[in-house]
């Protein structure tokens, strides 16, 4: 195996006197698509959000292309390679893609008074970097607007990609598409992966993370709960260590117990009606 | 576009089927050139004698200039999502500041031209700074402005000039040579015209080309659709407002200056009350009032229909009390065929891009 892109090393993150995270370390590698799972409050936000340079840590190191790195903006991470993908996409609806793909960074040409932007590459090279994910995009003067949630999703991802993102953190970007829509989304990851980036893909859905995933990182309340490798673990086992069993159970329990009550209630209604 | 797309690898047979019309009625202005050809229509039915002439139309573009001028710009600023009640008054501000200090201490107007400049952009942008630092909506930060430039008209000037209006302005220095490139009439075929239309057509293009040709365009239209994306692409959308405020006063200022040289005076109620005429015709040349969606061509009708209506009116020889009344007819009217317009190209978009995901999702 090559060596990682990024690495994090024991990495802690208090706020105040919550500890966020805990002695966390993980290794991304170029070509891979890395996942990283856990419940709500499991530290997955934090953790991408040190990497992305929002947050700084508070304890351990982290590493990026070898060298051991601390960022202090977003942008800084961003210089260097790191991209992100928020859930919100950063894209304006009534643009067209063109527009939005290049926004913040149109291309020109001409000078002085006549510099302009150079809308015929910019639209050119939409049509092109989109085709190169293997997203067919009908007309590149579509606003962004009128277009599906997981199109949304493959656009920005191939704006990263682009923009030149070495490694790119997709932060829950199924977590609001339908079944078909999702299944889109994790094939522009793979081919993502394909064009040799570090992905980092986080989700708290294991039936997501289980198809594209190369390596598999469950946290749990701010804690490394395991690494895997794909052949290293089943997609069964992966979602009973995400949960817990005993948890699971317990939930059944509890849930079997509610709707008991629920057809008592209803049994009680019934009759008070008649 | 079609050879564009060709030359980009596959080639997309889908491109085809996107239609004229569907095309054009993605335009914003597209409202707006139609309700400009409907009441020119209208005219030229009721009063065909002298509408249908190049008086008729030197008559209209004279009528129109200076107030498509402003809606240019106020289009502009509205398109990057704000508002600038001050617009209006400030074309009194500048023109007082002009006309006092130039005929107060003979100083040459292209000198005093300048001070009043000077003086609209620190309005502008203070106007700007506060909008965007405060966060508070634009509509209540430039009202203030608005009152303030208001009573500080009327009340400077009568300390000035111990009356409320500037006379005199044509005898000072530089008066002719100013007016000459400002504001002075020319003969086309017989009708008289003037270069403040010649005016307002440059701006109109300038304004289009920064709109759709240049990177700031982008930001523009980038910072009225959403803000908050805009900046964390790295568009500075704070700095595009604060460049708008200062743009919509610079405009003021300009017009200011034209109405000084044409009327030869200036009086401390002028442009009160235009500030609302110049957002109607930028909203009848499709901007949204929710910012992020317009164009300078659109607003620039919209002046145009405002023109026609007044010129209109005068030709039918009907009362002009009821130019408030057409004009609310013709605004409400020129909105819906926006709207209807704007819907229906947005509707067709939609259902080709369901229809789009349902092919794939088939195959």
């Amino acid at each position: 195996m090559t060596e990682p892109i990024l690495a994090v090393r024991k990495i802690s993150k208090l706020f105040g006197s919550v500890i966020a995270l805990s002695d966390v370390s993980a290794e991304v590698y170029p070509g891979q698509v890395t996942c990283l799972l856990g419940d709500n409050g499991a530290g997955k936000s934090t953790l991408i959000k040190i990497l992305a340079g929002v947050h700084q840590q508070t304890d351990g190191d982290f590493f990026f292309e070898g060298k051991r790195v601390k960022f202090n903006s977003p942008r800084e991470a961003l210089a260097r390679g790191i991209a992100t993908v928020y859930q919100d996409l950063a894209m304006v609806p009534l643009m067209p893609i063109w527009r939005n793909f290049f926004l913040g960074a149109e291309p020109e040409k001409g000078r002085g008074l006549f510099r302009r932007y150079d809308i015929e590459f910019a639209k050119r090279t939409v049509r092109e970097e989109l085709g190169r994910m293997g997203i067919d995009i009908r007309d590149p003067d579509q606003p962004v607007g009128t277009m599906s949630g997981g199109e949304r999703q493959s656009v920005a991802i191939a704006r990263a990609v682009y923009f030149g993102a070495k490694v790119l953190i997709l932060d829950e970007p199924t977590a609001a598409l339908g079944v078909k829509q999702a299944g889109t989304v994790l094939k522009y990851i793979a081919r993502a992966a394909a064009r040799d980036l570090g992905v980092i893909f986080i989700t708290h859905n294991p039936h997501h993370a289980y198809p594209v995933g190369d390596r598999f990182i469950i946290l749990k309340r701010g804690r490394t709960r395991g690494i895997w490798n794909k052949d290293e673990i089943t997609r069964e086992e992966m979602i009973r260590s995400m949960s817990g069993a005993d948890e699971m159970e317990a939930l059944t329990h509890e849930l079997d117990e509610v709707t008991r009550r629920r057809e008592t209630n209803k049994l009680a209604d019934s009759e008070a009606g008649s | 576009m079609a050879t564009k797309a060709t030359i980009a690898g596959q080639r997309d047979e889908r491109v085809a089927q996107i239609g004229f019309f569907r095309n054009l009625f993605r335009q914003p202005e597209v409202g707006a050139v139609i309700g400009a050809v409907v009441v020119w229509a209208f005219f030229a039915i009721v009063t065909p004698d002298n509408w249908v002439s190049v008086t008729g139309v030197a008559r209209i573009l004279d009528s129109s200039s200076t107030l498509g001028i402003m809606a240019v710009a106020v289009a502009l600023l509205m398109i990057g999502g704000e508002f600038d009640l001050s617009a209006g008054v400030m074309t009194g501000t500048t023109a007082l500041i002009t006309g006092m200090i130039s005929t107060q201490l003979g100083w040459s107007i292209w000198l005093t031209m300048l001070v009043a400049l000077a003086f609209a952009l620190i309005v502008g942008y203070l106007n700007g700074v506060m909008v965007v630092k405060t966060g508070l909506p634009s509509f209540i930060i430039t009202l203030a402005t608005f009152f303030i430039l208001r009573g500080a008209n009327v009340g400077v000037t009568r300390l000035v000039v111990n009356q409320v209006r500037v006379a005199g302005i044509d005898k000072v220095p530089g008066f002719e040579a100013a007016r000459l490139l400002f504001n002075t009439e020319f003969q086309i075929l017989g009708a008289e015209f003037r270069t403040v239309t010649i005016w307002w057509i440059i701006l109109t293009v300038i304004a289009s080309w920064i709109l759709l040709r240049t990177r700031y365009g982008n930001w523009i239209y980038a910072t009225g659709g959403d803000a908050n994306a805009a900046r964390s692409q790295g568009v500075p959308s704070q700095w595009v407002k604060i460049a708008l405020f200062m743009t919509t006063a610079t405009a003021a200022w300009l017009v200011g200056t034209m109405n000084d040289l044409r009327l030869r005076s200036a009086v401390a109620s002028q442009g009160i009350g235009n500030e609302f005429i110049f957002i109607i015709a930028a909203v009848i040349g499709g901007c949204l009032l929710t910012g992020g969606y317009g164009s300078a061509i659109g607003a620039s009708m919209g002046a145009l229909i405002f023109g026609m209506v007044r010129v209109g009116i005068t030709f039918a020889g009907w009362d002009t009390d009821w130019f408030y009344a057409f004009l609310g007819v013709m605004l409400l009217v020129s909105v819906l065929v926006n709207d209807f317009t704007r819907k229906r190209a947005e509707a067709v978009t939609v259902a080709g891009a369901k229809a789009k995901t349902e092919e794939k999702e088939a195959a």
